[in-house]
Protein backbone atom coordinates (compact mmCIF):
# COMPACT_ATOMS: atom_id res chain seq x y z
CA UNK A 1 0.00 0.00 0.00
CA UNK A 2 2.60 2.62 0.89
CA UNK A 3 4.28 1.79 -2.45
CA UNK A 4 1.32 2.88 -4.50
CA UNK A 5 0.91 5.95 -2.36
CA UNK A 6 4.45 7.03 -3.02
CA UNK A 7 4.06 6.53 -6.74
CA UNK A 8 1.14 8.89 -6.89
CA UNK A 9 2.30 12.38 -7.74
CA UNK A 10 1.88 15.00 -5.03
CA UNK A 11 -1.53 16.56 -5.05
CA UNK A 12 -3.09 19.44 -3.22
CA UNK A 13 -6.03 17.31 -2.14
CA UNK A 14 -5.37 15.11 0.87
CA UNK A 15 -8.57 13.11 0.67
CA UNK A 16 -10.56 12.51 -2.46
CA UNK A 17 -14.20 13.50 -2.60
CA UNK A 18 -16.95 12.47 -4.99
CA UNK A 19 -17.98 16.10 -5.36
CA UNK A 20 -16.92 18.08 -8.43
CA UNK A 21 -15.55 21.59 -8.72
CA UNK A 22 -12.46 21.52 -6.53
CA UNK A 23 -10.10 22.85 -9.18
CA UNK A 24 -12.42 25.61 -10.32
CA UNK A 25 -13.30 26.79 -6.84
CA UNK A 26 -9.82 26.62 -5.34
CA UNK A 27 -8.38 28.18 -8.49
CA UNK A 28 -10.72 31.15 -8.40
CA UNK A 29 -10.34 31.49 -4.63
CA UNK A 30 -6.55 31.59 -4.75
CA UNK A 31 -6.40 33.89 -7.79
CA UNK A 32 -8.84 36.35 -6.23
CA UNK A 33 -7.10 36.22 -2.85
CA UNK A 34 -3.75 36.84 -4.50
CA UNK A 35 -4.96 39.75 -6.61
CA UNK A 36 -7.01 41.51 -3.95
CA UNK A 37 -5.07 40.79 -0.76
CA UNK A 38 -1.65 39.21 -1.21
CA UNK A 39 -0.11 41.32 -3.98
CA UNK A 40 -1.16 44.67 -2.50
CA UNK A 41 0.02 43.49 0.92
CA UNK A 42 3.36 42.49 -0.56
CA UNK A 43 3.63 45.84 -2.33
CA UNK A 44 3.42 47.81 0.88
CA UNK A 45 5.73 45.51 2.86
CA UNK A 46 8.32 45.45 0.08
CA UNK A 47 8.24 49.22 -0.21
CA UNK A 48 8.73 49.43 3.53
CA UNK A 49 11.64 46.99 3.44
CA UNK A 50 13.34 48.58 0.40
CA UNK A 51 14.20 51.52 2.61
CA UNK A 52 16.90 49.67 4.45
CA UNK A 53 16.76 48.99 8.12
CA UNK A 54 18.24 52.24 9.44
CA UNK A 55 16.10 54.54 7.30
CA UNK A 56 13.05 52.46 8.13
CA UNK A 57 13.79 52.67 11.83
CA UNK A 58 14.45 56.37 11.57
CA UNK A 59 11.13 56.92 9.80
CA UNK A 60 8.98 54.88 12.14
CA UNK A 61 10.56 56.32 15.28
CA UNK A 62 10.48 60.01 14.38
CA UNK A 63 9.12 62.04 17.33
CA UNK A 64 5.83 62.90 15.62
CA UNK A 65 5.33 59.26 14.64
CA UNK A 66 6.15 58.03 18.15
CA UNK A 67 3.68 60.52 19.57
CA UNK A 68 1.03 59.18 17.22
CA UNK A 69 1.67 55.61 18.45
CA UNK A 70 1.27 56.82 22.02
CA UNK A 71 -2.01 58.54 21.22
CA UNK A 72 -3.32 55.63 19.14
CA UNK A 73 -2.25 52.71 21.30
CA UNK A 74 -2.97 54.50 24.59
CA UNK A 75 -6.48 55.49 23.50
CA UNK A 76 -7.08 52.06 21.96
CA UNK A 77 -6.02 50.36 25.20
CA UNK A 78 -8.37 52.48 27.31
CA UNK A 79 -11.14 51.99 24.72
CA UNK A 80 -10.58 48.23 24.74
CA UNK A 81 -10.90 48.12 28.52
CA UNK A 82 -14.08 50.21 28.42
CA UNK A 83 -15.38 47.96 25.64
CA UNK A 84 -14.59 44.91 27.75
CA UNK A 85 -16.50 46.28 30.73
CA UNK A 86 -19.59 47.46 28.86
CA UNK A 87 -19.45 44.60 26.39
CA UNK A 88 -19.46 42.09 29.23
CA UNK A 89 -22.39 43.87 30.86
CA UNK A 90 -24.42 43.75 27.64
CA UNK A 91 -23.46 40.18 26.84
CA UNK A 92 -24.52 39.14 30.32
CA UNK A 93 -27.83 40.96 30.23
CA UNK A 94 -28.63 39.62 26.75
CA UNK A 95 -27.62 36.04 27.55
CA UNK A 96 -29.17 35.77 30.99
CA UNK A 97 -32.22 37.94 31.34
CA UNK A 98 -35.42 38.42 29.43
CA UNK A 99 -36.98 41.85 29.37
CA UNK A 100 -39.25 43.85 27.07
CA UNK A 101 -37.45 45.17 24.02
CA UNK A 102 -34.64 42.68 24.32
CA UNK A 103 -34.66 41.86 20.60
CA UNK A 104 -34.28 45.53 19.75
CA UNK A 105 -31.39 45.86 22.18
CA UNK A 106 -29.78 42.78 20.66
CA UNK A 107 -30.09 44.23 17.16
CA UNK A 108 -28.85 47.65 18.28
CA UNK A 109 -25.56 46.23 19.53
CA UNK A 110 -24.53 45.83 15.90
CA UNK A 111 -25.22 49.48 15.09
CA UNK A 112 -21.52 50.47 15.25
CA UNK A 113 -20.80 47.74 12.67
CA UNK A 114 -23.50 49.06 10.36
CA UNK A 115 -23.19 52.81 10.85
CA UNK A 116 -20.60 54.32 8.49
CA UNK A 117 -17.62 55.51 10.49
CA UNK A 118 -17.75 59.03 9.07
CA UNK A 119 -21.34 59.36 10.28
CA UNK A 120 -20.37 58.11 13.73
CA UNK A 121 -17.49 60.60 13.73
CA UNK A 122 -19.48 63.72 12.95
CA UNK A 123 -22.35 62.65 15.17
CA UNK A 124 -20.17 61.97 18.21
CA UNK A 125 -18.42 65.29 17.61
CA UNK A 126 -21.77 67.08 17.55
CA UNK A 127 -22.78 65.38 20.82
CA UNK A 128 -19.59 66.09 22.74
CA UNK A 129 -18.79 69.57 21.39
CA UNK A 130 -19.19 72.49 23.74
CA UNK A 131 -22.77 73.14 22.66
CA UNK A 132 -23.68 69.46 22.12
CA UNK A 133 -26.30 67.48 24.01
CA UNK A 134 -23.68 65.80 26.20
CA UNK A 135 -20.83 68.29 25.91
CA UNK A 136 -22.83 71.14 27.39
CA UNK A 137 -23.14 69.24 30.68
CA UNK A 138 -19.50 68.17 30.75
CA UNK A 139 -17.76 71.37 29.70
CA UNK A 140 -18.81 73.40 32.80
CA UNK A 141 -17.14 70.72 34.93
CA UNK A 142 -13.93 71.09 32.96
CA UNK A 143 -14.38 67.79 31.17
CA UNK A 144 -13.41 68.30 27.55
CA UNK A 145 -14.20 65.40 25.25
CA UNK A 146 -14.26 66.77 21.72
CA UNK A 147 -10.81 67.52 20.31
CA UNK A 148 -9.00 65.78 23.18
CA UNK A 149 -7.66 62.22 23.69
CA UNK A 150 -10.87 61.51 25.63
CA UNK A 151 -12.83 62.07 22.43
CA UNK A 152 -10.60 59.58 20.64
CA UNK A 153 -11.33 57.05 23.38
CA UNK A 154 -15.08 57.65 22.99
CA UNK A 155 -15.00 57.07 19.24
CA UNK A 156 -12.81 53.98 19.60
CA UNK A 157 -15.06 52.51 22.29
CA UNK A 158 -18.07 53.10 20.04
CA UNK A 159 -16.60 50.98 17.24
CA UNK A 160 -15.00 48.44 19.57
CA UNK A 161 -17.56 47.27 22.13
CA UNK A 162 -19.75 45.15 19.78
CA UNK A 163 -16.76 42.84 19.27
CA UNK A 164 -16.80 42.02 22.99
CA UNK A 165 -20.56 41.46 23.11
CA UNK A 166 -20.55 39.21 20.06
CA UNK A 167 -17.60 37.18 21.39
CA UNK A 168 -18.88 36.68 24.94
CA UNK A 169 -22.66 36.40 24.43
CA UNK A 170 -22.67 33.00 22.64
CA UNK A 171 -20.37 31.49 25.26
CA UNK A 172 -22.64 32.62 28.09
CA UNK A 173 -25.69 31.34 26.21
CA UNK A 174 -24.02 27.97 25.69
CA UNK A 175 -23.10 27.52 29.32
CA UNK A 176 -24.92 24.50 30.65
CA UNK A 177 -27.14 25.58 33.58
CA UNK A 178 -26.52 22.15 35.10
CA UNK A 179 -22.98 23.24 35.92
CA UNK A 180 -24.25 26.21 37.87
CA UNK A 181 -26.93 24.09 39.52
CA UNK A 182 -24.28 21.61 40.58
CA UNK A 183 -22.20 24.43 42.03
CA UNK A 184 -25.23 25.84 43.81
CA UNK A 185 -26.17 22.45 45.23
CA UNK A 186 -22.66 22.20 46.61
CA UNK A 187 -23.25 25.48 48.42
CA UNK A 188 -21.60 28.00 46.12
CA UNK A 189 -23.00 31.50 46.42
CA UNK A 190 -23.63 33.85 43.48
CA UNK A 191 -20.15 35.30 43.54
CA UNK A 192 -18.50 31.89 43.73
CA UNK A 193 -20.63 30.59 40.90
CA UNK A 194 -19.60 33.55 38.81
CA UNK A 195 -15.87 33.38 39.50
CA UNK A 196 -15.50 29.59 39.59
CA UNK A 197 -18.01 28.39 37.00
CA UNK A 198 -18.79 31.19 34.57
CA UNK A 199 -15.57 33.22 34.48
CA UNK A 200 -13.22 30.38 33.46
CA UNK A 201 -15.40 29.57 30.45
CA UNK A 202 -16.14 33.15 29.49
CA UNK A 203 -12.65 34.54 30.00
CA UNK A 204 -11.06 33.37 26.72
CA UNK A 205 -14.02 34.81 24.81
CA UNK A 206 -13.70 38.07 26.72
CA UNK A 207 -9.99 38.15 25.89
CA UNK A 208 -10.69 37.49 22.20
CA UNK A 209 -13.37 40.16 22.05
CA UNK A 210 -11.16 42.69 23.81
CA UNK A 211 -8.25 41.95 21.46
CA UNK A 212 -10.54 42.41 18.44
CA UNK A 213 -11.84 45.67 19.90
CA UNK A 214 -8.27 46.85 20.46
CA UNK A 215 -7.26 45.92 16.91
CA UNK A 216 -10.24 47.73 15.45
CA UNK A 217 -9.60 50.78 17.64
CA UNK A 218 -5.92 50.94 16.77
CA UNK A 219 -6.68 50.95 13.05
CA UNK A 220 -9.78 53.12 13.23
CA UNK A 221 -9.83 56.24 11.09
CA UNK A 222 -13.24 57.56 10.06
CA UNK A 223 -14.92 57.92 13.42
CA UNK A 224 -11.81 59.28 15.15
CA UNK A 225 -10.55 62.04 12.87
CA UNK A 226 -13.59 64.27 13.33
CA UNK A 227 -13.59 64.23 17.13
CA UNK A 228 -9.82 64.09 17.63
CA UNK A 229 -8.88 67.65 16.65
CA UNK A 230 -5.79 66.14 14.99
CA UNK A 231 -3.13 68.20 16.71
CA UNK A 232 0.32 66.81 15.88
CA UNK A 233 1.99 65.30 18.97
CA UNK A 234 -1.23 65.52 21.02
CA UNK A 235 -4.28 64.12 19.27
CA UNK A 236 -2.96 62.84 15.96
CA UNK A 237 -3.55 59.14 15.41
CA UNK A 238 -1.21 56.97 13.35
CA UNK A 239 -3.75 56.27 10.61
CA UNK A 240 -4.18 60.01 10.06
CA UNK A 241 -0.40 60.47 9.98
CA UNK A 242 -0.25 57.97 7.11
CA UNK A 243 -2.84 60.00 5.21
CA UNK A 244 -0.92 63.19 5.95
CA UNK A 245 2.31 61.66 4.63
CA UNK A 246 0.46 60.60 1.48
CA UNK A 247 -0.89 64.08 0.95
CA UNK A 248 2.67 65.38 1.24
CA UNK A 249 3.65 62.81 -1.43
CA UNK A 250 5.92 61.10 1.12
CA UNK A 251 5.02 57.61 -0.15
CA UNK A 252 8.03 56.03 1.51
CA UNK A 253 7.20 57.43 4.92
CA UNK A 254 3.59 56.34 4.55
CA UNK A 255 4.61 52.81 3.55
CA UNK A 256 7.05 52.53 6.45
CA UNK A 257 4.52 53.59 9.07
CA UNK A 258 1.88 51.38 7.45
CA UNK A 259 4.27 48.41 7.66
CA UNK A 260 4.66 49.06 11.38
CA UNK A 261 0.86 49.15 11.76
CA UNK A 262 0.52 45.95 9.75
CA UNK A 263 2.99 44.23 12.05
CA UNK A 264 0.82 45.19 15.02
CA UNK A 265 -2.33 43.93 13.24
CA UNK A 266 -0.72 40.57 12.54
CA UNK A 267 0.51 40.18 16.11
CA UNK A 268 -3.03 40.74 17.40
CA UNK A 269 -4.46 38.36 14.79
CA UNK A 270 -1.94 35.72 15.85
CA UNK A 271 -2.80 36.24 19.52
CA UNK A 272 -6.52 35.83 18.83
CA UNK A 273 -5.88 32.66 16.84
CA UNK A 274 -3.72 31.29 19.66
CA UNK A 275 -6.44 31.93 22.23
CA UNK A 276 -9.03 30.20 20.06
CA UNK A 277 -6.71 27.30 19.32
CA UNK A 278 -6.05 26.77 23.02
CA UNK A 279 -9.75 26.87 23.86
CA UNK A 280 -10.50 24.34 21.13
CA UNK A 281 -7.74 22.05 22.36
CA UNK A 282 -8.99 22.27 25.93
CA UNK A 283 -12.55 21.53 24.88
CA UNK A 284 -11.31 18.66 22.75
CA UNK A 285 -9.60 17.18 25.78
CA UNK A 286 -12.69 17.52 27.91
CA UNK A 287 -14.76 15.64 25.34
CA UNK B 1 -31.90 29.81 24.81
CA UNK B 2 -31.52 33.26 26.24
CA UNK B 3 -33.27 33.03 29.53
CA UNK B 4 -32.32 29.58 30.68
CA UNK B 5 -30.63 31.01 33.77
CA UNK B 6 -33.44 33.32 34.70
CA UNK B 7 -36.34 30.95 34.18
CA UNK B 8 -34.65 27.77 35.26
CA UNK B 9 -37.02 25.45 37.00
CA UNK B 10 -34.36 24.38 39.44
CA UNK B 11 -35.22 25.48 42.94
CA UNK B 12 -31.54 25.91 43.63
CA UNK B 13 -31.29 28.75 41.16
CA UNK B 14 -34.52 30.49 42.14
CA UNK B 15 -33.43 34.10 42.35
CA UNK B 16 -33.36 35.61 45.79
CA UNK B 17 -34.57 39.14 46.47
CA UNK B 18 -30.99 40.36 46.22
CA UNK B 19 -30.51 38.73 42.85
CA UNK B 20 -33.73 40.18 41.52
CA UNK B 21 -32.55 43.66 42.48
CA UNK B 22 -29.20 42.89 40.88
CA UNK B 23 -30.90 41.86 37.67
CA UNK B 24 -32.94 45.06 37.48
CA UNK B 25 -29.84 47.16 38.14
CA UNK B 26 -27.84 45.38 35.43
CA UNK B 27 -30.62 45.62 32.84
CA UNK B 28 -31.10 49.30 33.64
CA UNK B 29 -27.37 49.95 33.35
CA UNK B 30 -27.24 48.21 29.98
CA UNK B 31 -30.22 50.18 28.68
CA UNK B 32 -28.82 53.51 29.86
CA UNK B 33 -25.48 52.69 28.26
CA UNK B 34 -27.16 51.85 24.95
CA UNK B 35 -29.33 54.94 25.01
CA UNK B 36 -26.43 57.30 25.64
CA UNK B 37 -23.87 55.51 23.56
CA UNK B 38 -25.91 54.36 20.55
CA UNK B 39 -29.28 56.06 20.37
CA UNK B 40 -28.11 59.61 21.08
CA UNK B 41 -25.68 59.62 18.12
CA UNK B 42 -28.45 58.41 15.81
CA UNK B 43 -30.87 60.99 17.18
CA UNK B 44 -28.20 63.68 16.77
CA UNK B 45 -27.81 62.88 13.07
CA UNK B 46 -31.49 63.42 12.34
CA UNK B 47 -31.84 66.43 14.61
CA UNK B 48 -28.93 68.17 12.93
CA UNK B 49 -30.15 67.17 9.48
CA UNK B 50 -33.57 68.73 10.09
CA UNK B 51 -32.32 71.68 12.15
CA UNK B 52 -33.03 74.12 9.28
CA UNK B 53 -36.37 72.59 8.44
CA UNK B 54 -37.65 70.04 5.99
CA UNK B 55 -37.24 72.21 2.89
CA UNK B 56 -33.58 72.80 3.62
CA UNK B 57 -33.11 69.08 4.20
CA UNK B 58 -34.69 68.25 0.86
CA UNK B 59 -32.64 70.88 -0.94
CA UNK B 60 -29.42 69.62 0.63
CA UNK B 61 -30.09 66.17 -0.73
CA UNK B 62 -30.97 67.51 -4.17
CA UNK B 63 -27.54 69.05 -4.63
CA UNK B 64 -25.87 67.74 -7.77
CA UNK B 65 -22.79 66.62 -5.82
CA UNK B 66 -24.81 64.68 -3.30
CA UNK B 67 -26.76 62.96 -6.06
CA UNK B 68 -23.65 61.96 -7.95
CA UNK B 69 -22.06 60.75 -4.70
CA UNK B 70 -25.15 58.65 -4.12
CA UNK B 71 -24.90 57.21 -7.64
CA UNK B 72 -21.22 56.39 -7.22
CA UNK B 73 -21.86 54.70 -3.87
CA UNK B 74 -24.50 52.54 -5.52
CA UNK B 75 -22.30 51.75 -8.50
CA UNK B 76 -19.38 50.70 -6.31
CA UNK B 77 -21.60 48.40 -4.23
CA UNK B 78 -23.13 46.86 -7.34
CA UNK B 79 -19.67 45.94 -8.65
CA UNK B 80 -17.91 45.01 -5.42
CA UNK B 81 -20.58 42.96 -3.68
CA UNK B 82 -21.34 40.40 -6.45
CA UNK B 83 -17.62 39.76 -6.91
CA UNK B 84 -17.25 39.05 -3.21
CA UNK B 85 -20.34 36.86 -3.30
CA UNK B 86 -18.75 34.81 -6.04
CA UNK B 87 -15.53 34.61 -4.07
CA UNK B 88 -17.39 33.66 -0.90
CA UNK B 89 -19.22 30.82 -2.60
CA UNK B 90 -16.18 29.40 -4.31
CA UNK B 91 -13.96 29.73 -1.22
CA UNK B 92 -16.50 28.04 1.03
CA UNK B 93 -17.15 25.30 -1.53
CA UNK B 94 -13.44 24.51 -1.70
CA UNK B 95 -12.92 24.80 2.06
CA UNK B 96 -15.94 22.91 3.34
CA UNK B 97 -16.26 20.21 0.66
CA UNK B 98 -12.63 19.14 0.21
CA UNK B 99 -9.61 18.30 2.32
CA UNK B 100 -6.42 19.89 1.09
CA UNK B 101 -3.01 21.13 2.21
CA UNK B 102 -2.85 24.62 3.68
CA UNK B 103 -6.57 24.89 4.36
CA UNK B 104 -6.23 26.56 7.75
CA UNK B 105 -3.72 29.03 6.29
CA UNK B 106 -6.27 29.89 3.60
CA UNK B 107 -8.97 30.47 6.22
CA UNK B 108 -6.62 32.76 8.14
CA UNK B 109 -5.69 34.70 5.00
CA UNK B 110 -9.35 35.33 4.20
CA UNK B 111 -9.60 37.18 7.54
CA UNK B 112 -6.64 39.45 6.82
CA UNK B 113 -8.74 42.39 5.53
CA UNK B 114 -10.56 42.49 8.87
CA UNK B 115 -7.30 43.04 10.70
CA UNK B 116 -5.87 45.71 8.43
CA UNK B 117 -6.57 49.38 9.12
CA UNK B 118 -8.73 50.84 6.33
CA UNK B 119 -6.16 53.54 5.68
CA UNK B 120 -3.43 50.94 5.22
CA UNK B 121 -5.78 49.03 2.89
CA UNK B 122 -6.16 52.09 0.70
CA UNK B 123 -2.44 52.72 0.75
CA UNK B 124 -1.78 49.17 -0.45
CA UNK B 125 -3.56 49.93 -3.72
CA UNK B 126 -1.72 53.22 -4.07
CA UNK B 127 1.50 51.19 -3.78
CA UNK B 128 0.41 48.93 -6.64
CA UNK B 129 -1.48 51.25 -8.99
CA UNK B 130 -0.39 54.75 -7.92
CA UNK B 131 1.93 56.89 -10.02
CA UNK B 132 4.89 55.75 -7.93
CA UNK B 133 3.58 52.23 -7.55
CA UNK B 134 4.48 48.98 -9.27
CA UNK B 135 2.13 49.36 -12.22
CA UNK B 136 1.91 53.15 -12.11
CA UNK B 137 4.30 53.97 -14.99
CA UNK B 138 2.76 51.33 -17.26
CA UNK B 139 -0.77 52.48 -16.43
CA UNK B 140 -0.03 56.14 -17.11
CA UNK B 141 1.65 55.20 -20.40
CA UNK B 142 -1.61 53.60 -21.47
CA UNK B 143 -3.65 56.41 -20.01
CA UNK B 144 -5.40 54.14 -17.51
CA UNK B 145 -6.47 55.63 -14.22
CA UNK B 146 -7.08 53.49 -11.17
CA UNK B 147 -5.97 55.59 -8.22
CA UNK B 148 -7.96 58.83 -7.80
CA UNK B 149 -10.55 57.25 -10.07
CA UNK B 150 -13.51 54.91 -9.77
CA UNK B 151 -11.60 51.59 -10.25
CA UNK B 152 -9.45 52.35 -7.18
CA UNK B 153 -12.56 53.02 -5.12
CA UNK B 154 -14.04 49.73 -6.29
CA UNK B 155 -10.84 47.84 -5.44
CA UNK B 156 -10.58 49.37 -1.97
CA UNK B 157 -14.22 48.50 -1.34
CA UNK B 158 -13.70 44.93 -2.52
CA UNK B 159 -10.81 44.64 -0.08
CA UNK B 160 -12.67 45.82 3.00
CA UNK B 161 -15.74 43.68 2.23
CA UNK B 162 -13.68 40.70 1.08
CA UNK B 163 -14.26 38.29 4.02
CA UNK B 164 -17.93 38.92 4.81
CA UNK B 165 -19.68 36.38 2.58
CA UNK B 166 -17.00 33.71 3.00
CA UNK B 167 -17.02 34.05 6.80
CA UNK B 168 -20.77 33.59 6.88
CA UNK B 169 -20.82 30.61 4.50
CA UNK B 170 -17.84 28.59 5.75
CA UNK B 171 -19.19 27.71 9.24
CA UNK B 172 -22.71 27.31 7.82
CA UNK B 173 -21.72 24.89 5.05
CA UNK B 174 -19.38 23.07 7.42
CA UNK B 175 -22.24 22.45 9.82
CA UNK B 176 -24.54 21.37 7.02
CA UNK B 177 -22.19 18.73 5.65
CA UNK B 178 -22.11 17.40 2.11
CA UNK B 179 -24.37 14.33 2.36
CA UNK B 180 -27.13 15.78 0.19
CA UNK B 181 -24.69 16.93 -2.46
CA UNK B 182 -22.93 13.56 -2.56
CA UNK B 183 -26.32 11.87 -2.90
CA UNK B 184 -27.15 14.12 -5.84
CA UNK B 185 -23.84 13.30 -7.53
CA UNK B 186 -24.33 9.59 -6.96
CA UNK B 187 -27.76 9.87 -8.56
CA UNK B 188 -26.12 11.37 -11.61
CA UNK B 189 -26.47 15.13 -11.22
CA UNK B 190 -23.69 17.20 -12.72
CA UNK B 191 -21.80 19.92 -10.85
CA UNK B 192 -23.99 22.85 -11.83
CA UNK B 193 -27.24 21.16 -11.06
CA UNK B 194 -25.89 20.07 -7.67
CA UNK B 195 -25.04 23.68 -6.97
CA UNK B 196 -28.30 25.21 -8.23
CA UNK B 197 -30.67 22.50 -6.95
CA UNK B 198 -29.04 21.37 -3.71
CA UNK B 199 -26.38 23.74 -2.40
CA UNK B 200 -27.89 27.12 -3.23
CA UNK B 201 -31.35 26.40 -1.76
CA UNK B 202 -29.64 25.19 1.41
CA UNK B 203 -27.32 28.15 1.85
CA UNK B 204 -29.51 30.94 0.48
CA UNK B 205 -30.23 32.64 3.80
CA UNK B 206 -26.65 32.51 5.02
CA UNK B 207 -25.60 33.81 1.62
CA UNK B 208 -28.10 36.66 1.81
CA UNK B 209 -26.95 37.46 5.34
CA UNK B 210 -23.31 37.72 4.28
CA UNK B 211 -24.30 39.74 1.22
CA UNK B 212 -26.19 42.24 3.38
CA UNK B 213 -23.17 42.68 5.66
CA UNK B 214 -20.91 43.19 2.64
CA UNK B 215 -23.30 45.65 1.01
CA UNK B 216 -23.68 47.63 4.22
CA UNK B 217 -19.94 47.92 4.69
CA UNK B 218 -19.41 48.79 1.06
CA UNK B 219 -21.92 51.65 1.25
CA UNK B 220 -20.37 53.05 4.41
CA UNK B 221 -16.65 52.51 3.87
CA UNK B 222 -14.68 55.66 4.50
CA UNK B 223 -10.98 55.21 5.35
CA UNK B 224 -9.85 52.96 2.53
CA UNK B 225 -11.90 54.79 -0.07
CA UNK B 226 -10.71 58.15 1.20
CA UNK B 227 -7.07 57.26 0.50
CA UNK B 228 -7.64 56.19 -3.12
CA UNK B 229 -10.40 58.60 -4.08
CA UNK B 230 -8.62 61.91 -4.53
CA UNK B 231 -11.84 63.65 -3.42
CA UNK B 232 -12.84 64.95 -6.85
CA UNK B 233 -16.33 66.36 -6.38
CA UNK B 234 -18.95 64.80 -8.58
CA UNK B 235 -16.50 62.21 -9.89
CA UNK B 236 -14.76 60.24 -7.16
CA UNK B 237 -16.64 61.10 -3.98
CA UNK B 238 -18.83 58.42 -2.48
CA UNK B 239 -21.56 59.43 -0.05
CA UNK B 240 -19.41 59.03 3.11
CA UNK B 241 -16.68 61.17 1.49
CA UNK B 242 -19.27 63.77 0.53
CA UNK B 243 -20.34 63.85 4.19
CA UNK B 244 -16.75 64.57 5.19
CA UNK B 245 -16.27 67.29 2.57
CA UNK B 246 -19.51 69.07 3.46
CA UNK B 247 -18.62 68.85 7.15
CA UNK B 248 -15.15 70.26 6.60
CA UNK B 249 -16.72 73.16 4.68
CA UNK B 250 -18.82 73.88 7.79
CA UNK B 251 -21.92 73.02 5.80
CA UNK B 252 -23.20 71.05 8.78
CA UNK B 253 -26.85 70.80 7.79
CA UNK B 254 -26.00 69.35 4.39
CA UNK B 255 -23.39 67.02 5.92
CA UNK B 256 -25.90 65.64 8.40
CA UNK B 257 -28.59 65.42 5.72
CA UNK B 258 -26.30 63.19 3.66
CA UNK B 259 -25.33 61.34 6.83
CA UNK B 260 -29.01 60.71 7.58
CA UNK B 261 -29.29 58.67 4.36
CA UNK B 262 -26.36 56.52 5.47
CA UNK B 263 -27.89 56.17 8.93
CA UNK B 264 -31.15 54.99 7.37
CA UNK B 265 -29.19 52.44 5.36
CA UNK B 266 -27.58 51.23 8.60
CA UNK B 267 -30.97 50.90 10.30
CA UNK B 268 -32.35 48.97 7.33
CA UNK B 269 -29.30 46.68 7.54
CA UNK B 270 -29.96 45.97 11.22
CA UNK B 271 -33.64 45.24 10.60
CA UNK B 272 -32.91 42.89 7.68
CA UNK B 273 -30.18 41.16 9.66
CA UNK B 274 -32.38 40.59 12.67
CA UNK B 275 -35.29 39.42 10.50
CA UNK B 276 -33.13 36.82 8.77
CA UNK B 277 -31.76 35.70 12.11
CA UNK B 278 -35.14 35.15 13.69
CA UNK B 279 -36.95 33.86 10.60
CA UNK B 280 -34.36 31.35 9.44
CA UNK B 281 -32.02 30.61 12.31
CA UNK B 282 -29.03 31.78 10.29
CA UNK B 283 -26.43 33.13 12.68
CA UNK B 284 -28.86 32.58 15.52
CA UNK B 285 -26.75 31.12 18.23
CA UNK B 286 -28.06 27.96 19.84
CA UNK B 287 -31.01 27.85 17.44
CA UNK B 288 -30.37 24.26 16.38
CA UNK B 289 -30.36 23.04 19.95
CA UNK B 290 -33.51 24.95 20.72
CA UNK B 291 -35.47 23.35 17.92
CA UNK B 292 -34.28 19.91 18.91
CA UNK B 293 -35.51 20.08 22.46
Amino acid sequence: MPETKRKKSWSLVTRSSPLPGFRVSIGFTLAYLTAIVLIPLAAILLHGSRLGWSVFLHTVTAPRVLASYRVTLGSAAVAALLSAAFGLLLAWVLARYSFPGKRIVDALVDLPFALPTAVAGISLTALYAESGWIGRYLEPHGIHVAFTPLGIVMAMSFVGFPFVVRSVQPVLEDLDPAMEEAAASLGANVWQRFTRVIAPVAFPALLTGTALAFARAAGEYGSVIFIAGNMPMRTEITALLIVTKLEEFDYTGAAAIASAMLALSFIIMLAVNLIQWRVQRREGKRV
Amino acid sequence: MSNRGANSSSALLQPSMQQRVGRVVLIAAALVFLAVFLLLPVAAVFTQAFSQGWAMYRDSLRQQDVLSALRLTGLVAVIAVPLNVQFGISASWAITRFEFHGKSLLITLIDVPLAVSPVVAGLMYVEVFGLHGWLGPWLSEHNLHIIFAVPGIVLATIFVTFPFVARELIPFMQAQGSDEEIAAVVLGANGWSVFWRVTLPNIKWALLYGTILAASRSIGEFGAVSVVSGHIRGLTTTLPLEVEMLYNEYNFTAAFAAASLLTLAAIVTLVLKKSIESATGVHQHGQEKESES
